[in-house]
């Protein structure tokens, strides 16, 4: 059944759940953050519509800074401005930022201990017919390897509001996640939020298999729990929004109790999220594990729901991966 | 505040002797290290001694005091100079210098910022440097503060794209609190600059990006501050100056010489280049190093 503390939207299996983008969050998110800390300011690579940035630079134009098409300059200006005490954010699609500045990233933000706000927009598949060029797939490794850098993924809008008001109290670098299509807002304003703090969203009476998800595929894990609960295989449902620091007690748990984990991301599945649990039950609990994602192989072209189902990230998908490890084990 | 940057005849002795005394600390640390470059720190002797010495605003006693002037060093491989620098200048005891590159030493062959006080910046992969002094300067100048921004860049640097990056932003900003020096000593690892791959001309290239464009032989202690005092004179534009500097100055075996560009003394050489430094000027006290 549905976690009641996870307060989720009263509708939130109704078809009628509103969808929206979580780059969203990132418009409002900065926009509150914005008004709660004058430090706080926007740099955006000539994606300000797209980005949402825009939704800043209309309430605080003199703290949203254009760079031009400029991920290097980016990242390292916003180093500057962190060392003069600002709380830069930096927004661009996650294939140039954090994928083109990587090294900018990990001398000038990461070795640096400055505390800038990585902001990754159209992560994933889901970015739909710009393509495999656009599609980042690689970003939730490339950011979770670097000392002192915390990664999150906003499983929808309005956790994307509140991980950016998060990161602007944080002090140190962060990367943050944004999906281009719209997925359900499922969560609400009184659902709790916690960098490093997995939120159970579902907890099946006797759980069989965990499921652990991290972005909006954690909606699909709530869809699959409910559709295996109707067959009688109970579940565990955890929303790992923090890919980095993991939270290990809620993990290890979870692969205690139901003895069975599949992940779930929308990223190659070497070096992300499925990648990180694996490292963690391997020393800690080992539990036969499934890890869903993307298997070392770049996107295409199509829409955001048939690259989904295209590449095993469907709700069947997940439905069937937890069956395998049933009649495995 | 402007401050009065001329200088007297027995001042500028004063600031000649103290660059030999950092020529030869810096000799000593990368005997001592074993491993580093000569060439750019020797060549930059005299600018860093300018600036620790007379242009900067600072308190070596309180590194991060927030009038400070900020010396951002983008090449970062030169930073033996700054060490020395700021060692005579009273950062830290000049004999931590020889802990240079050692395990567990302040001193990383490439400066980290949060290893040892007074760094503004961690550098060495090039072409990050001016981004990070326009975030600096774009942010004081957000707050009203007066404070100036330097910048140390090095010409073999001027191939990294993202350096345009920057040039492009502090030109469409006309951040005139920064001043940025380019140690135009011509040589990088696999050759001279020219052949490498041309920079000329660096003047009219920066020109075009909306600078304003200095040239001064950067060995001359007296004409590089004569040239930052003009440089801070200038509030339509950021500044340049292109410091033309001799690399591995004050050792006429190795000046010029590309060869030095990234290797150190070995302890023989080392012996020999110090003999040279002293019997060139003559002014280091004997006890010294």
């Amino acid at each position: 059944m549905l976690n009641p503390a996870a307060k989720l939207s009263a509708k939130v299996f109704a078809p009628d759940l509103v969808q929206k983008p979580t780059r969203d969050g990132f418009g409002t998110g900065t926009v509150e953050a914005g008004k709660a800390d004058a430090r706080v300011i926007v740099l955006c690579a000539d994606l300000s519509e797209s980005t949402r940035a825009e939704w800043f630079e209309k309430e605080s134009p003199e703290r949203f800074i254009e760079v031009g098409i400029a991920e290097q300059n980016m990242a390292a200006l916003a180093a500057g401005f962190a060392a003069a005490g600002k709380i830069p954010f930096i927004a661009s699609y996650a294939a140039f930022n954090p994928g083109r500045n990587y090294e900018h990233i990990r001398t000038t933000i990461a070795l640096n201990k400055q505390p800038v706000k990585i902001c990754g927009m159209h992560a994933g598949v889901s970015v739909g017919p710009d393509g495999a060029t656009h599609q980042m797939l690689e970003d939730l490794g490339l950011m979770r390897m670097l000392p002192g850098m915390t990664v999150v993924n906003p499983t929808d809008a309005e956790e994307a509001r509140k991980a950016v008001v998060a990161a602007a109290k944080t002090n140190g670098p962060i990367y943050l996640r944004f999906a281009r299509s719209a997925t359900p807002v499922f969560t609400t304003p009184e659902t709790p939020f916690t960098i490093g703090k997995a939120l159970m969203l579902w907890e099946s009476e006797k759980p069989q298999v965990a499921l652990l998800a991290t972005g909006p595929m954690a909606y699909r894990a709530l869809a699959a729990a409910r559709a295996l609960e109707a067959e009688h295989v109970g579940t565990i449902v955890l929303n790992v929004h923090t890919v980095k620091p993991l939270d290990a007690e809620a993990i290890v748990a979870a692969a205690k109790r139901a003895g069975r984990v599949v992940t779930i991301e929308e990223h190659q599945v070497a070096g992300g999220f499925g990648s990180a649990v694996a490292e963690l039950l391997s020393t800690e609990h080992p539990v036969p594990l499934r890890r869903l994602g993307i298997q070392d192989q770049f996107g295409q072209s199509g829409e955001p729901e048939e690259l989904l189902e295209h590449y095993g990230l469907g709700v069947s998908h997940i439905i069937a991966a937890a069956r395998a490890l049933l009649h495995a084990v | 505040m402007v401050r009065i940057m001329s200088l007297t005849d027995v001042e500028l002795k004063e600031l000649e002797t103290r660059a030999e005394a950092i020529r030869e600390t810096i000799v000593s640390m990368l005997v001592a290290a074993g491993s580093g470059h000569t060439a750019g720190p020797l060549g930059m002797a005299d600018i860093f001694t300018a600036f620790y010495f007379h242009i900067l605003q600072q308190d070596p006693l309180h590194p991060d005091w927030e009038e400070r002037d900020r010396l951002i060093l983008s090449n970062g491989h030169i930073v033996p100079v700054r060490y020395a620098a700021m060692a005579h200048a009273g950062y830290f005891p000049v004999k931590e210098c020889l802990t240079l590159r050692k395990l567990g030493s302040r001193l990383q062959g490439h400066p980290e910022r949060t290893k040892l006080p007074g760094l503004e910046t961690t550098s060495g992969p090039l072409g990050e440097g001016l981004s990070q002094a326009a975030g600096i300067a774009y942010a004081l100048r957000m707050d009203n503060k007066k404070n100036h921004v330097y910048v140390v860049m090095g010409d073999g640097e001027q191939d990294e794209g993202s350096v345009w990056e920057a040039a492009m932003f502090v030109g469409k900003h006309a951040l005139s609190n920064i001043t940025a020096v380019i140690d135009r000593n011509n040589i990088q690892i696999d050759g001279m600059t020219e052949d490498v791959m041309p920079l000329e001309s660096l003047r009219a290239r920066y020109e075009a990006f909306n600078w304003h464009v200095l040239e001064v032989n950067g060995n001359d202690i007296r004409a590089f501050i004569t040239t930052v005092d003009e440089a801070k004179s200038i509030y339509e534009k950021p500044t340049l100056i292109i410091a033309h500097t001799v690399p591995g100055k004050g050792i006429p075996d190795i000046e010029s010489d590309y060869h030095w560009h990234g290797k150190p003394p070995s302890k023989e050489e080392g012996r020999r280049f110090i003999k040279e430094l002293r019997s060139l000027k003559g002014k280091v006290p004997h006890e010294y190093a």
